[in-house]
């Protein structure tokens, strides 16, 4: 299956930009379906990213953060052409990981 | 350790899986579900489940925030669309180890936590979901101590109620 995680990272030679997008229902559990059920709580809580065996930036996320979630952030240093690991974990224990290179 | 010590303990262990098994939650089986838990890389379990901003935040840091203009929030002031709500965040202050985003009318008012380790810089943009019309809360904690922004955004359509 295609990776449910889609990364941009992009170096300014002093700092690298990173922007994620992960496909996932991310339900919060208190929305209701057409038949007026609920629809039970499906939602990423963990999303980390490693650079050169580091952890440079931790999500923990609610079922507040919205479907197919995206996060931007920036960290000092990465090389381009480097790895940057992306992982998350959610409230069911799926999990999913990718290594995107900096660019 | 005895014989009959040793199978208690693992008898335990054994049901304390079970347990977590059934519920659901197998990536957090042993995580400790009290406070603080913003310290360490376990998920903040308890603050997810607190209906109130005072209440989440004493969760995650244990302590309270003060307002502070070096905090800077860039939201919308009228979201058409509750479900998706650009909200980012940016400071002026030094050493920020943890960002995190409230919505107080949301039925769960912690929203995200992000963990900022040194070297990475204290700007994050992400997007939310808001029921209704509501305040928006960052909690920025720098040097030890929590600083605030707080902001109403209007929602036409809520994002997160049946």
């Amino acid at each position: 299956m295609a990776s449910t995680i889609r990364v941009r990272a992009t170096s300014s030679g002093e700092t690298t930009e990173v922007q994620a997008l992960i496909q996932h229902p991310m339900d919060s559990g208190f929305v209701k379906d057409a038949k007026g059920e609920i629809i039970p709580p499906h939602f990423i809580q963990q999303l980390t990213f490693e650079y050169d065996g580091k952890n440079v930036f931790t999500a923990d996320w609610g079922g507040g953060v919205s479907k197919d979630p995206y996060v931007k952030f920036a960290f000092k240093g990465g090389k381009k052409g480097d790895d940057l690991k992306i992982s998350w974990v959610d409230n069911k224990g799926a999990t999913d990981t990718t290594t995107a290179k900096i660019q | 350790m005895t014989d009959v010590g040793f199978s208690a303990t693992r008898r335990l262990i054994l049901q304390g899986a079970g347990a977590v098994a059934l519920l659901g939650l197998g990536n957090l089986p042993f995580g400790p579900t009290g406070a603080l838990a913003a310290a360490n890389d376990k998920y903040p379990e308890e603050a997810f489940k607190a209906k109130s901003e005072a209440d989440a935040i004493k969760a995650l840091y244990g302590k309270t925030a003060e307002a502070s203009d070096k905090v800077k929030m860039d939201a919308p002031e009228i979201a058409e669309n509750g479900a998706v709500v650009p909200i980012s965040v940016t400071t002026t202050l030094a050493d920020v180890t943890s960002i995190s985003f409230l919505v107080s009318e949301n039925p769960v008012v912690l929203v995200a936590t992000y963990r900022i380790p040194a070297g990475t810089l204290p700007n994050v943009a992400n997007r939310i979901k808001m029921a209704k019309t509501s305040n928006v809360i960052v909690v920025v904690e720098a040097g030890g101590k929590l600083y605030s922004a707080n902001k109403e955004v209007k929602v036409t359509v809520g994002g997160c109620g049946g």
